[in-house]
């Protein structure tokens, strides 16, 4: 069955997107993801544009980032202020981000760019990820206690003027850091299609020292407003949002998420960091190799502006 | 006129005895003249068919006759890109803007085209693809403007979206011909023209023509036209959709888990 998105200007086979959709939406469920760097590049594997691919996947982001902060609203693991100063950030990173997008588009780079940006970033976070869970794996299996990692994060950067108080994650610290590594993140999401947990989760942890209760509802937060604000942005600037596209994988995507969180439960956390470290490198290594394989067909088109 | 010059030609012929050439003409029609793009639009076929009438039988001229029928769709400009390889990586490196290449273009004929038609009648009625590709002022010369236009039809024909079908008309017996083109799912909007040309000795005698306008309809007539007159009003829908749906998972996993 096959259905026609009109802004991609295309048909796709419909079961296709929504088999798409439910897996990874799956895989967030049961990994705790958002989804995007999954998304965006199957989505791109399956013919879809690019720039269509990179825009509705940042619409999609913005339903399961909301279901996920309504749930760690509820048990209080919000960070709002936190989150507002990672959005600041967000939205600036953001919004230059997708200026650079359409320039990239215009000079006939985008596939280029979000393929960089895909290995350089997915095979950094995947190897961390996969080194350290297999680290952690071994160390359980010797019944040794992981030896508990100082929380305080970097002092001297948080030790940088503007100081704030943060209450739910018990810190006081400069707002420089997290708002760095908001523009960071905003630059990401309007590059990439992702909401940029993967990076954003880690340099929480590690660089502001934020307790791990906190770190993912404010992560979440903060993914919310920043990809609802980068659909807006792709809409009015590159009119790339295909909404019929967009809705096809909200639905999968949500149903995929249930079943994904329930198979988690069973599972162990390092066994689950693990298995999603391999699936982000694979989708890494398949992005390197359609960068240095020789292309069957050298030349593309592109309507000419 | 033409009927006119008909009536004096079957006068004339009729006054010098059945001494005169015979005179042709072709009738023509589409199968449809509007397709509509709506969300199970997985592409369109449209038929040319018609037929040769003839002033009198029986008629010995059927050697000399040919048929060629076109669909054009609407010219747009294209930017063509070569990838190469720097530092181990593919990028996209050089490209050729196509001032005009159509969107669409299919042809079909009783032989090989220019078997069929004159060099001289393709320039003046525009029958060929080479007609309707303008590429003005190659950046790479003369090679790089050989070589990027070929890419565009190879690609273009690879998508569907150019057809070129010497021989891919029959004539029944010397009078009926039909022929049939698909549209892929991925045509633009705007008017296609059909033409039916008559030849006879590659020359052309007579022609048809023909509009289809295509366009899309509905919803997906509704999300286009959002999306490029009101983009702004079409984000906050999309975002309002993806909130109404987060809640609705959300509220839904929890009415699961009490």
């Amino acid at each position: 069955m096959q259905i026609y998105l009109p802004i991609a200007e295309m048909s796709v086979n419909a079961p296709l997107v929504l088999g798409l959709g439910a897996l990874v939406g799956m895989l967030s469920g049961l990994f705790g993801v958002g989804g995007g760097f999954l998304i965006t590049p199957l989505l791109i594997f399956t013919g879809i544009p690019p720039a269509v691919a990179v825009a509705t996947g940042a619409n999609q982001l913005v339903a399961s980032a909301f279901s996920g902060v309504l749930t760690h609203w509820r048990r209080r693991a919000v960070d709002v202020k936190m989150g507002l100063v990672l959005l600041a950030g967000g939205l600036l990173g953001s919004t230059f981000g997708v200026q650079l997008f359409a320039a990239l588009r215009a000079a006939g780079q985008v596939e280029l760019m979000v393929a960089l940006s895909y290995v350089v970033f997915l095979g950094t976070v995947g190897a961390i990820m996969l080194v350290e869970s297999l680290g952690a794996l071994r160390r359980s299996g010797a019944a040794a206690p992981a030896p508990s990692r100082p929380r305080r994060g970097s002092t001297w950067l948080q030790a940088l003027p503007l100081k704030m108080r943060f209450r739910e994650s018990k810190l006081y610290a400069s707002a420089i850091p997290p708002f760095v590594v908001g523009v960071g993140v905003g630059v990401l999401a309007a590059l990439m299609g992702v909401g940029g947990g993967f990076i954003m989760v880690p340099a929480m942890i590690y660089l502001l020292g934020m307790p791990t209760s906190v770190v993912v509802g404010t992560s979440l937060f903060q993914i919310l407003f920043l990809t609802a604000w980068t659909t807006m942005l792709h809409a009015v600037q590159n009119q790339t949002v295909d909404a019929m596209l967009a809705v096809l994988l909200i639905f999968s995507g949500a149903v995929g998420a249930q079943v994904g969180a329930r198979l988690g439960i069973g599972l162990r956390g390092e066994q689950l960091r693990i298995l999603l470290a391999v699936i982000v490198l694979a989708v890494c290594a398949r992005m390197a190799v359609d960068l240095v394989a020789t292309p069957a067909e050298p030349f593309s088109l592109a309507p000419a502006g | 006129m033409r009927r006119v010059g008909l009536l004096l030609a079957l006068a004339a012929a009729l006054a010098a005895g059945a001494a005169v050439a015979t005179t042709q003409r072709v009738v023509g029609a589409i199968s449809q003249n509007r397709i509509s793009i709506t969300g199970g639009f997985v592409g369109s076929e449209i038929f040319v068919y018609g037929a040769i009438a003839r002033d009198r039988f029986p008629e010995d001229d059927a050697d000399t006759l040919g048929i060629v029928v076109k669909v054009i769709g609407p010219a747009q400009p294209v930017t063509v890109r070569r990838k190469r390889r720097v530092n181990g990586v593919w990028i996209n490196r050089e490209s050729e803007r196509i001032d005009s290449a159509p969107s669409f273009y299919a042809v079909a004929a009783t032989g090989p085209l220019f078997e069929t038609i004159s060099h001289t009648e393709d320039i003046r009625h525009a029958v060929s693809l080479e007609r309707h590709l303008r590429l003005v002022g190659a950046q790479g010369g003369a090679d790089a403007r050989e070589e990027f236009l070929e890419a565009l039809v190879r690609l273009r024909r690879e998508e569907g979206l150019y057809v070129q079908r010497p021989g891919g008309i029959e004539l029944v017996e010397d009078v009926l011909f039909r022929t049939s083109f698909k549209l892929p799912s991925n045509i633009v909007e705007g008017v296609y023209r059909a033409r039916v040309l008559l030849t006879r000795d590659r020359e052309v005698i007579d022609m048809f023509e023909a509009e289809i306008g295509v366009r899309k309809e509905g919803l997906e007539r509704l999300m286009f036209d959002a999306s490029r007159q009101q983009p702004f009003f079409y984000a906050l829908a999309s975002i309002a959709i993806a909130l109404g749906a987060g809640l609705l998972a959300s509220e839904v996993f929890r009415l699961f888990r009490a």
